[in-house]
């Protein structure tokens, strides 16, 4: 309705035959509520903003008042020498990070939130691999790396290697990628399913040839947000030992620095310059976010009109 | 299909034979995938305790089982009590008091901030905002959740320290604030955390059927009146719900607290002075494979310990809590 | 609050005594619509309206589903202030003042004019807070005794009885026909002076159902109660004026109830109460 209760004038309203009622401090301890809460809400917006401002101009004094070159930013490794640090061999990592973070994760991930919606019987057993997958989400993802420096650096002998990294941050994802397959699952109407077993076909068949492909934008969409969370996780590989290194990794078996790794190594450091090197680097690893983001929400989007 | 072919019989196998054998083989593999989740919190457990074991009682327990020789190198009095954190020091100590303080303060403290900003976010967007400015709000959150904790931790010790702290500490209080500071950390963690109380308690508002406003409404209630008597009465073991992640995020928070708050192990009530928590201790003595055996690489495991147990516990409550105060009018 | 209300009783029991002979007084019109159209976006849910509504009478509104009786009663209240796409022309009156002229307050409206909706909605509360949340929310809490209060509430709504003792337990633990007499209890505590009614025994048994009629027919002797109802005997019971509305939100009849269901005028009315209709 055009009149909104709390917008409609009151206040010279003392003839009137509803104002015996005196409402004036109840509108006014209305207004004042939501100027706070408006005022809270603008709070969050407002560091929003801070942090992204701040982002860009340490950016920009990078490049006039520090003489950080882009072109020497994106083609030089690492270095303990501010005036050669480059961030190409962490760009490089993080690629592959996310390569083999997505293979190891994406078919177990899927495959479990396919058992979960489609095969597993309500008994006992499915519902504590549900329950365990909440607790799982919110594990600190420090701990991940524990598990993975534990278990793989030092328990099997991989050394600090990309793909212990991987393994930390897939073990990390997984949770994500199987609710959100869930829910993609979940969003394929029984009519589909029952028109393939009408048909004669099994669940297996059935799940391959209509349920995934019906489902498989949103799997998708889960999946990348799921990576852009993974792009920006720092804890794990420095419990993997990912600190150390300025040289570039050529494979899974290197050893690496990436992208999050370096930015801390630089903003940790004390001198202005290394600071505004990290800033560099934040705006390049954002840049890689709102891709993975935008993509994520195009294919959302293509999804939602196809239904 | 075998039906036609094959009258009678067909209809219990027949050529769907494979395909009923190649989905119970699916369904094998697929049993298995989901297996993996619950291996991993095992091995979670696993590692964590079996490494902690070497460092209190100097043996891991699987070395234990060879018959390695157990002593208890820490115990557990010290290391709850003691004041003074250093386990590699030429004079080690082993009290953990100062990264546990240093963990709660920062996660007290953004509690203070994400609580309130969140709730009242929440109550804007799900009974104030109009559809446009709700529209627009919502995104915005849910970048501010979706930035990466290092970018936090940048904001923390390029900007809010420096720029926003640092005039404060040095023109009200005359001190000469350094690098780091418990309260940037506070202040960092909570801002990180307000979407998710934000989000969280608005889907829990969002949920209260239209009926219960409306009744309110007809009442003669105004929309303070119903956001605070009827909504969030409604809704608030949604909203408790929220604030319980929004603290277990803080707890097992680390690169934004490590940029934020420092190094420094110690007890303290100047907001100002640097602390370390328990993640920031870890990453300060990460070493990859260089440093296996050594007390600093045993005492990760220790403190990972103390700290998944502690988000372990805050879960278990969400869980406990959702159960217990389901809301009613479902 | 006017000092001059202050002096009455908030909640007037005892209706018997009090209101003895309400309805021999000749009719006097509370609330009054005339040429009331309301749309929800570019559809038009209320054609054209024009009704004079008697205060102290019991108004029933019928016709087939769709047909607008609930965005009738909506606006009365200014509930459809609530729904975005609701926009109204026209005038409506209550008290001789227009209820959408500028300087009218909605929730002054609302504190003056109370309403049942057809399906209970309890709050997540106590028995007892439900019924105390009006009073509370006009600020009349501290003007009465709350306990008191709520409990002339509760009996004005027959539910006293069957709850006396478990005030402190939660609205949703009641029946559903426990409920909405729950609401109407709630509805009735702040005192108002018109009570609007959305099928309110609509989703009730018939024993529960009786119960609100009975209930209906007491609240008459001082509430002007406009009720909404499918059920065509329930309107003749209890109704003393009967609205007709059709597909399209016209008014197509409105007169006695008596007349309506024995003598209507317009055959559309005779069609729809006899079924072959709507
Ligand atoms: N919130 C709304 N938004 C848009 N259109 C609405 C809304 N509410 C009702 N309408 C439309 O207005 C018309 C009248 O609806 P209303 O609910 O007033 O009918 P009713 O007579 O109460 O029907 P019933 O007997 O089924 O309750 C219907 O065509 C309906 O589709
Ligand atoms: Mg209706």
């Amino acid at each position: 309705m055009s009149t909104d209760t709390d917008d409609a004038p009151f206040a010279e309203s003392e003839e009137t035959p509803f104002t015996d009622i005196d409402l004036g401090w109840e509108h006014r301890k209305n207004r004042i509520f939501l100027g706070i809460i408006f005022a809270a809400s603008m709070f969050g917006v407002v560091m929003l903003a801070l942090l992204l401002l701040d982002v860009v101009t340490d950016f920009y004094r990078g490049q006039t008042e520090f003489g950080i070159s882009l072109i020497d930013f994106f083609t030089r490794d690492g270095s303990r020498r501010q005036e050669l640090a480059g961030f190409r061999g962490a760009i490089v990592a993080s690629v592959m990070l996310m390569i083999f973070t997505a293979i190891l994760a994406f078919f177990v991930g899927v495959g479990s939130a396919i058992y979960l919606e489609e095969y597993a019987p309500d008994n006992r057993v499915t519902r504590l691999i549900e329950a365990n997958l909440a607790n799982l989400a919110g594990v600190p993802s420090i701990v991940y790396g524990l598990l993975a420096l534990a278990a793989f650096v030092n328990g099997i002998g991989l050394g600090p290697i990309l793909l212990a990294g991987a393994i930390a941050l897939a073990l990390l994802v997984m949770p994500i990628i199987i609710v959100s397959t869930q829910e993609a699952l979940r969003a394929v109407p029984d009519s589909m399913r029952n028109g393939s077993y009408a048909t004669g076909a099994t669940k297996w068949q059935t799940i391959r040839g209509v349920v995934l492909p019906a489902a498989m934008p949103g799997i998708m969409t889960g999946t990348i947000l799921a990576l852009a969370r993974a792009i920006g996780e720092t804890a794990p590989l420095i419990m993997v030992g990912a600190l150390f290194t300025n040289r570039i990794a050529w494979g899974p078996f290197d050893r690496f620095s990436a992208m999050p790794t370096q930015i801390y190594n630089w903003a940790a450091e004390p001198e202005p310059h290394f600071i505004h090197l990290a800033a560099t680097g934040i705006a390049v690893l954002l840049a890689f976010l709102f891709a993975m983001n935008g993509i994520a929400i195009y294919l959302r989007n293509k999804y939602e009109r196809d239904l | 299909m075998s039906t036609e072919t094959d009258p009678g019989p067909g209809i219990t196998g027949g050529t769907a034979r494979d395909d009923i054998e190649s989905n119970r083989r699916a369904r094998r593999i697929l049993f298995g995938c989901a297996s993996i989740t619950v291996l991993t919190t095992l091995a979670i457990f696993f590692v964590l305790f079996d490494n902690a074991a070497s460092y209190f009682f100097g043996a891991r327990f699987t070395e234990m089982l060879m018959g390695a020789s157990v002593e208890q190198t820490v115990t557990f009095t010290e290391f709850f009590t003691g004041t003074r954190w250093a386990p590699s020091h030429a004079t080690p100590s082993h009290g953990a008091l100062p990264i546990i303080f240093g963990t709660l303060a920062i996660t007290v403290g953004a509690a203070f901030v994400s609580i309130p900003i969140g709730t009242a976010t929440a109550i804007y967007l799900s009974e104030y905002a109009s559809p446009a400015v709700r529209s627009k709000l919502k995104p915005t959150l849910e970048i501010l959740a979706g930035i990466p904790t290092i970018v936090y931790g940048y904001f923390a010790i390029a900007f809010i320290n420096p720029v926003i702290l640092g005039p404060i500490a040095g023109a009200l209080f005359g001190i000469n604030l350094g690098r780091y500071s418990l309260l940037s950390g506070m202040l960092v963690v909570g801002i990180m955390t307000i979407p998710m109380v934000s989000s969280i308690s608005e889907d829990a508002m969002s949920a209260v059927p239209d009926d219960l406003r409306n009744g309110a409404y007809a009442l003669g209630a105004t929309k303070y009146n119903v956001s605070t008597r009827i909504v969030l009465p409604a809704s608030i073991s949604g909203v408790f719900a929220s604030y319980i992640l929004a603290v277990s995020r803080a707890i097992g928070e680390t690169m934004a607290v490590t940029l934020a708050a420092g190094f420094n192990a110690n007890i303290t009530a100047n907001p100002f002075d640097e602390v370390m928590t328990m993640t920031a201790y870890m990453v300060s003595r990460a070493r990859g494979t260089s440093a296996v055996g050594t007390v600093d690489y045993q005492s990760l495991f220790a403190v990972g310990l103390l700290l998944f147990l502690m988000t372990l516990a805050m879960n278990l409550l969400n869980d406990w809590f959702k159960r217990r105060f389901q809301e009613e009018y479902r | 609050m006017s000092t001059e209300q202050n002096n009455e009783p908030i909640i007037k029991t005892g209706v018997q005594n009090v209101a003895i002979g309400a309805r021999d007084r000749p009719d006097e019109t509370v609330l009054e619509a005339t040429n009331l159209d309301v749309y929800y976006g570019d559809e038009r849910a209320i054609d054209d309206v024009s009704i004079e509504i008697p205060e102290t009478k019991v108004t029933a509104m019928i016709g087939p589903s769709g047909c607008g009786k609930s965005t009738f009663l909506r606006s009365i209240n200014r509930m459809n202030d609530q729904i975005d796409a609701a926009r109204i022309d026209g005038d409506l009156y209550f008290q001789g003042k227009n209820v959408y002229d500028e300087d009218v307050d909605p929730v002054a409206l609302r504190r003056k004019i109370g309403m049942v909706f057809q399906k209970p909605n309890p709050f997540p509360k106590s028995i007892h807070d439900n019924v105390a949340y009006g009073l509370r929310v006009q600020g009349k809490d501290d003007d009465v005794n709350l306990d008191e209060a709520v409990e002339r509430a509760l009996r004005a709504a027959a539910l006293w009885d069957e709850v006396k003792d478990k005030l402190d337990s939660s609205g949703l633990d009641l029946s559903g026909g426990q409920q909405q007499r729950l609401c109407i209890a709630r509805a009735i505590a702040p005192d108002p002076e018109v009570l609007l009614m959305d099928e309110p025994a609509s989703a009730l048994d018939p024993i529960a159902t009786s119960k609100i009629e009975d209930l209906i027919a007491d609240l008459a002797e001082e509430y002007t109660v406009v009720i909404v109802t499918h059920n065509m005997q329930q309107a003749a019971r209890i109704s003393d004026k009967t609205a007709v509305f059709l597909t399209g939100g016209e008014l197509v009849e409105f007169d006695d109830t008596t007349t309506i269901f024995e003598n209507p005028d317009d055959n559309r009315v005779e069609d729809y109460i006899t079924g072959k209709f709507g």
